[in-house]
């Protein structure tokens, strides 16, 4: 059985190549509006955070570390929100700027 | 949902978050690309809640809600000048949210399914303290670049002596912590590390110069993604360990674009302190002879003008002068003169920073181009007429000599006439004179940018 650290890993690197060789087809004109857009579904985050908020008091995790686990995911429930919203918002306001000549 | 089918959903929504990369090769399949981006988020958020163990729902609707209604006013509100802070904002909130993730992992370890409190595996601490560490870095760091940018401190660089050393000492003490916190798991050791790491961040963006942002943001950019990238493995959460991938990918190229369009390498970027010593060598030059004109002459040329290529800087930014200008180039297409833009990688404070301008004040960007585009081009052109740009028009790149030896310069200097819309001679930020000033072919336009463009327009 293979680690799954290793399959991680796997997955992580094939995707810094499939990300290199995207970003480098992006024309420079948009370059603004794809540091927005990565800001935004860098938000994905979001589930890390959504995990934390639905614990449970399990195994050895006491109460009162739930309560603290809990706190901290809903904070970062709260900013991931503030990224996922905002980013895709003011990509779409951008992008709908950009308009050929009539 | 069982777990196989939550990682195909996973794995939907990270292609369609390539997708939305993707997009981006051009503007006309750039909408439908951020549409997948946003279906990519909807998934794996209804995937994570879908998931068996999920309660406290409530809670998620009130942080989402509250998180949702913040994002959305600010994204509607913002200025188009005031993006690079946007996005130096939405860095640290990334960065946080990493570390605060990370820290509900290490207090509740079980719901995350990585071991017991004080048994947590091996591999998910060391993931833990990568994903902790540059959170809290890029955090710190895009506060700072946030104030520098909404100037609310200043954006000169800050520099003292021995300031690598502490950085240096202080990277290595980081690392003893991690080293401290995987093999105990100690709390005390998480949070130095953390704390540490919240100064670094702050040490590392303080010596870096306004003028340089646009490398600070994309490389903050990438550390977001990295930080991301090191919870994705805590969590063994393939969608977010592609995002954060995907992300540190964009940002590291950005960098490396941005340091090629000015002939720096990334380190001397880092390194700080470029332009500390502003003043120095702009003095002696003031027995030469410079042109100065108003705008009624400006408008004379370029309205008997073929061809006009309009290079914006900065400065267009500063003085919110794109509507106006599009005003001008309007009035001048009427006359029958063509008119095009030229942009330089490193305008403005950001990537892209002057075509996201331009467009908003409707300048089609078909007539917008880049660099190697348009380079060629200024030798058959009436007239360059440029609005808050400097350095990267300068002539001195060709001298091997100088600070700015070797970066790639629009050559506005090779079109027949030079119109400079600048209020003084004062050098711009790589502290050099520019020559262009003196040339016998350029008349200065002492003004505010906006301002000027508005009288042209009148006088034309």
């Amino acid at each position: 059985m293979i680690d799954p650290l290793i399959q991680d890993l796997t997955i992580f690197v094939l995707a810094i190549f499939v990300g290199y060789y995207v970003v480098w087809s992006v024309t420079p004109a948009l370059h603004t509006p794809l540091m927005s857009v990565t800001n935004a579904i860098s938000g994905i985050i979001v589930v890390g955070a959504l995990l934390a908020v639905g614990a449970e008091a399990i195994g050895s995790t006491g109460d009162g570390e739930i309560t603290l686990s809990k706190a901290l995911g809903f904070a970062a429930v709260l900013l991931a929100s503030v990224n996922i919203f905002g980013g895709f918002i003011v990509t779409q306001r951008m992008l709908q700027m950009f308009k050929k000549k009539k | 949902m069982s777990a196989n089918l939550s990682a195909i959903a996973y794995l939907v929504a990270a292609v369609c978050f390539i997708l939305a990369l993707k997009g981006l090769s051009s503007p006309t399949s750039a909408r439908n690309g951020n549409l997948f981006g946003i279906a990519g988020m909807a998934i794996a958020v209804v995937t994570t809640l879908a998931q068996p163990s999920m309660s406290g729902f409530g809670l998620i609707v009130i942080a989402m809600v509250i998180g949702g209604a913040i994002g959305a006013v600010i994204a509607l509100r913002i200025q188009m000048t005031a993006m690079p802070q946007l996005v130096a904002a939405f860095h640290s909130l990334v960065g946080m949210a990493a570390v605060l993730v990370a820290a509900a992992a290490l207090y509740a370890p079980e719901s995350y399914g990585i071991g017991a409190v004080g048994a947590i595996k091996t591999a998910s601490r060391i993931e833990m303290s990568l994903g902790v560490v540059i959170g809290a870095i890029t955090f710190t760091g895009s506060v700072i670049a946030f104030a520098k940018l909404q100037a609310l401190m200043s954006g000169a660089p800050v520099v003292f002596p021995g300031q690598h050393l502490v950085n240096l000492l202080v990277g290595i003490v980081i690392i003893a912590m991690i080293v401290w916190f995987v093999r105990t798991e100690s709390y005390t050791a998480f949070w130095l590390m953390t704390a540490l790491a919240f100064a670094i961040g702050i040490m590392i963006i303080i010596p870096i110069g306004g003028a340089d942002m646009p490398v600070v943001i994309s490389m903050l950019n990438s550390y977001s993604g990295w930080a991301a990238a090191g919870i994705g493995f805590t969590l063994q959460n393939t969608a977010l360990i592609i995002v954060g991938a995907l992300v540190g990918a964009s940002g590291a190229i950005l960098s490396y674009i941005m340091c090629r369009a000015m002939n720096r390498s990334f380190i001397s970027v880092i390194l700080g302190g470029f332009g500390a010593e502003a003043d120095a060598s702009s003095t002696g030059r003031t027995d030469k002879t410079v042109k100065s004109g108003s705008a009624d002459d400006a408008a004379f040329i370029m309205s008997n003008a073929e061809s006009v290529i309009v290079v914006p800087g900065y400065g267009m930014a500063v003085a919110q002068a794109q509507h106006a200008l599009r005003d001008m180039a309007d009035t001048l297409k009427e006359q029958g003169v063509k008119v095009t833009y030229a942009i330089h990688p490193v305008a403005g404070r950001m990537p892209g920073h002057m075509n996201v301008l331009l467009a908003e004040a409707n300048v089609p960007y078909d007539e917008v181009f880049e660099l190697e585009e348009i380079n060629s081009d200024f030798a058959n052109t009436d007239v360059a007429f440029v609005i808050g740009a400097n350095d990267v028009t300068n002539p001195a790149a060709r001298d091997p000599g100088s600070p700015i030896a070797g970066m790639p310069i629009l050559e506005v200097d090779k079109a027949r006439t030079v119109l400079f819309v600048k209020r003084s001679l004062s050098p711009g930020y790589a502290g050099i004179d520019n020559d262009l000033f003196y040339q016998d072919n350029t008349m200065m336009l002492f003004a505010d940018a906006k301002q000027m463009v508005e009288d042209v327009v009148k006088s034309i």
